[in-house]
């Protein structure tokens, strides 16, 4: 197996709040990686970190062999992670498909001196850009709604939309915050069989999830943060049954943190 | 052009091609209607298009990129005094408008990066104030700088500047057709300042469908989303800001060669407001709405002028408010009521950032 | 040396103006996160109120002594401009408190620019002359240091309201809500805060002293006119940035050392710039402090590290 990224020793801290302390953990290429743990562990902080919202206190990621920028969220996209939000975040007044083209942005070119001339570069890379940005909307299944405004998608549409999104970025790197927050059942086994063909299709997936069962379900590996320390990784069925992760969401987890 | 023949009510959307040649008409025909009313109205219409560059430029900022800048009278100023100091007596410098011109939206440019580079990574209401005193700052030099060595003249201004002078034909002088017909010099700039005009348009509209376009967009929706996506906001923003001021630039050569001269007063912060309200008057991130809203305000002082006068006399027998005054209230009015009623302004944006036709073969349509 | 000194006196004075108005800029933000460009004009509506009583005063009762004359300009200035703040409050700001971000802060440059039209209505364009009712001979506790009793009134006065507003903020359950509804407006909500009372009173308490601040200032210079309020309203929003905006310490420490700033900066700019520059430049000084404040502090002197979370 093919190390794709790997944390060593993250830390960051809020004030006198210590929301991550010495966090490694390791995704390989291909799989699907869950990051669970209870509310206020630290999981939507380990993503601002990774995706350079934050810049951490301590430790590095190394991606593909080399150190990720840190701090410089743009950089960290043009290596290759994209991410979604945990408050799925759209860009309200442009439609579904320009969108999905903002989000190939990094990976065009074109300059304003091209633009105003609107050479042959210009115009081709505009061309596959709405061609791509559509192929996508299809891939999750809302090219119907290509030109209505995101703001006036649904609930389910918007989140897939963000999916597209950050896919347009072409990411090696898929980090998704709570994908299945707000779903109904129907909905959460469609996104379970989306996040499956990202996977097929070659792209890494880091999901962060309060739901279990997809979780459980779905990911290859899963690492349990409570308190800000990753208190275990494993298998699926192995994380079940450790006593530290029953004890943190039971309860009584400061102790096991310890 | 598709956004403005759009706007145009009724037949807008029910014939889009009737309603773009009745623009273009409108655009040509203007000034000669002008014309039937007096001189003065067609020199409010070359005024007018001035308005439109500075609104079409401020809207980049603003609408576009979801900047608010209040001292975009500023990037006027340098480009009027770069006019004033290269094609003029005063320093006895004489360059023609084809160098000053990139020299003023160079310098302009140059002021926005400057003042944008490090503010632009704060908070949108800084960035306001900064401009803002950005503005003070350039009108405070060009009141003072005429002391220990004078180089703005001071309050008084500099005079005289150079025509624009175009293929060897002054602007600044009326045509004589035949014996009896004459093309008036205001004529003339007119249709130079619509040619600037039309041009812009085009460039903005171009930017709009294109990265770029949708990259400032991205940032003004949700600029934390924005970054996530791979965005450099910064340097998008640094984009918006010295593409804006390049606009400033640009029209202030145009206002000073076509006025003939500068002075500190063209440049208070009432005139940023007042461009500011036209852009928010129209609609912010849209074309056509800064368009409208700039025709409409600008045009408003002379027919207040031309108006508020004998309709006041006529009514109370006296002048309770002088047009000026009636001016600033319904320039502040504008403002505040727009925010509270109709947000999105006159022309709500409904401002394209892909072409859908690249979607033809897959059955997309609007 | 005497220079020196004066310098400092001068810089106290306008200083403690600014710090008045500045605490009216930094409740607000601190509440709302609204910038209230129109807080500058209740600065001049106060100072054109209280010049019209004193008109209205001396008409119908010359013999009144300056004192009462003084106090009782206050008495009107002061309601008028909680009025005004409380009706802008409600009307122009109250509905737009969850519009995009932009809007509000295009209405409240709406605002200013109407409050300024409509004094200009009220009491014309012209620069008035304002009583100078408190004495306004040097005193010269220092020699060549020279104070007048109207600068000293201005400081003592703005000290005094200042330490009330903090008793108000800290010590009492007003205060405590508004402290409350600072920090989050649901939460302060939810936990029986009226927080739209206690908004409409934080617009209320600043246009008080901002309508003495304006007494103050028209006294100290003998002027007043519809323009007045905005130079003194943007430096004064300055002060509360350099001073940490939110924070009631900040905009005062700000404020102070604004004034100081000004004060040395118009003394000495000549000498600095070999005669380049004079003292006509003098308001510059504010708008580079702003510039160099957001640029390499932008948290202010006393300002807490604004939390930028997700």
């Amino acid at each position: 197996m093919i190390t794709l990224l790997e944390a060593r020793n993250i830390g960051k801290r809020f004030g006198g709040l210590q929301a991550l302390s010495d966090v490694s953990l390791t995704i390989r290429k291909g799989e699907v990686y869950g990051l669970i743990g209870p509310n206020g562990a630290g999981k939507t902080t380990f993503f601002n970190v990774l995706t350079g919202a934050y810049t951490p206190d301590g430790g590095e990621f190394v991606f593909n062999g080399a150190p990720l920028p840190s701090g410089k969220p743009h950089l960290v996209v043009a290596q290759g992670i994209a991410r979604t939000f945990q408050n799925i975040r759209l860009f309200r007044e442009l439609s579904a498909l320009e969108n999905v083209m903002a989000g190939h942005h990094i990976r065009t070119t074109a300059n304003v001196w091209g633009i105003l001339t609107q050479n042959k570069h210009t115009v081709e890379e505009e061309r596959l850009t709405t061609e791509r940005a559509y192929e996508l909307l299809k891939y999750v299944g809302i090219e119907r709604f290509a030109t209505a405004t995101a703001k006036n998608l649904s609930y389910g549409d918007q989140r897939r939309l963000e999916i597209a999104r950050a896919l347009a970025t072409e990411p090696q790197l898929l980090a998704l915050d709570e994908p299945a927050a707000g779903m109904n059942a129907t909905e959460t086994v469609q996104l379970k069989n989306l996040i499956e063909q990202i996977r097929g299709d070659g792209i890494t997936v880091l999901l962060i999830e309060h739901d279990v069962k997809l979780v459980m379900g779905l990911c290859d590996r899963v690492a349990v943060l409570d308190f800000g320390r990753k208190i275990a990784e494993d298998v699926p069925a192995e994380v079940q049954k450790n006593d530290a992760v029953i004890g943190a969401y039971l309860g009584g987890g400061q102790k096991n943190a310890h | 052009m598709n956004e403005l023949a759009l706007a145009v009510p009724w037949l807008g959307k029910r014939n889009p091609l009737a309603a773009r040649w009745l623009v273009i008409a409108i655009a040509i025909g203007a000034p000669i209607v002008a014309m039937m009313f007096g001189r003065t109205w067609v020199r409010v219409l070359d005024f007018a298009l001035l308005y439109i560059l500075l609104a079409l430029g401020l809207n980049l900022v603003v609408g576009f990129a979801g900047l608010l800048d209040l001292g975009y009278i500023a990037f006027y100023a340098v480009g009027a005094y770069t006019a004033a100091f290269l094609a003029s007596p005063h320093f006895d410098v004489h360059l023609p408008i084809w160098i000053v011109l990139p020299l003023a939206a160079c310098f302009a440019a140059t002021a926005g990066i400057t003042l944008g580079f490090p503010v632009l990574r704060l908070r949108g209401d800084y960035l306001a104030i900064v401009t803002l005193g950005f503005g003070e700052i350039v009108r405070i030099f060009m009141n003072n700088l005429n002391y220990p060595i004078n180089i703005t003249n001071g309050p008084q201004g500099i005079n005289s500047l150079d025509p624009i002078m175009l293929f060897g034909w002054d602007l600044s002088r009326n045509i004589q057709v035949t014996e009896d017909l004459a093309i008036n010099s205001l004529f003339l700039y007119y249709y130079f300042f619509l040619a600037c005009v039309v041009g812009s348009i085009i460039f903005i509209q171009r930017l709009q469908i294109s990265r770029v376009g949708r990259a400032w967009a991205a940032m003004r929706d949700d600029e934390l989303a924005a970054k996530a996506i791979g965005i450099n906001t910064r340097n998008m923003k640094l984009l918006a800001f010295s593409l804006g001021a390049t606009f400033g630039g640009v029209s202030g050569v145009l206002f000073g060669t076509f006025q003939g001269f500068v002075s500190p007063e063209s440049f208070s912060l009432m005139e940023s407001i007042a461009v500011l309200t036209m852009v928010v008057f129209g609609g912010m991130g849209n074309v056509a709405g800064a368009i409208v809203g700039a025709i409409i305000l600008s045009a408003l002082p002379e027919i207040l002028r031309h108006l508020a006068v004998p309709v006041q006399n006529a009514l109370f027998g006296h002048v309770l408010l002088d047009p000026e005054v009636l001016r600033m209230l319904l320039l502040s009015l504008a403002m505040i009521l727009m925010m509270l009623l109709r947000p999105s302004g006159l022309i709500p944006a409904n401002a394209k950032y892909s072409h859908i036709r690249y979607l033809k073969a897959k059955g997309v349509t609007e | 040396m005497e220079i020196f000194l004066q310098q400092i006196v001068n810089g106290l004075v306008v200083g403690s103006v600014y710090a008045l108005v500045a605490l009216g800029y930094t409740m607000v933000y601190g509440i709302l996160g609204l910038i209230n460009f129109a807080h500058g004009d209740l600065v001049m509506v106060g100072a054109l109120t209280a010049l019209q009583t004193m008109m209205f005063l001396m008409g119908v009762a010359p013999g009144m002594s300056p004192i009462a004359m003084l106090t009782l300009s206050l008495l009107v200035a002061i309601p008028v401009c909680m009025l005004l703040a409380f009706t802008m409050e409600r009307l122009a700001y109250r509905p737009l408190r969850n519009a995009p971000r932009l809007a509000p802060l295009i209405t409240a440059i709406g605002v200013s620019f109407l409050l300024q039209t409509l004094a200009m209505i009220i009491w014309g364009r012209n620069y008035h002359t304002f009583p100078q009712l408190i004495s306004t001979t040097p005193l010269q506790p220092i020699e060549g240091v020279f104070i007048t009793p109207i600068q000293i009134t201005i400081i003592i006065v703005s000290a005094l309201m200042m330490a009330g507003l903090v008793l108000l903020v800290t010590k009492t359950k007003l205060g405590r809500a508004m402290r409350a509804t600072a920090e989050n407006h649901r939460v302060a909500a939810l936990m029986g805060v009226d927080t739209n009372m206690i908004i409409a009173l934080t617009f209320v308490l600043g246009a008080a002293l901002a309508a003495v601040a304006g007494v103050m200032f028209a006294s100290n210079y003998g002027i007043a006119h519809y323009g007045m309020g905005f130079m003194p309203g943007l430096k004064a929003f300055t002060a509360a940035v350099l001073g940490g905006i939110g924070n009631l310490g900040g905009a005062m420490l700000g404020g102070i050392v604004l004034g100081l700033v000004e004060s040395f900066g118009a003394g000495y700019i000549e000498h600095l710039t070999f005669g380049f520059l004079n003292s006509s430049y003098q308001d510059i000084f504010a708008f580079m402090i702003l510039g160099l404040v957001l640029i390499f502090k932008p948290t202010g002197l006393l300002g807490e590290r604004v939390s930028d979370r997700a």
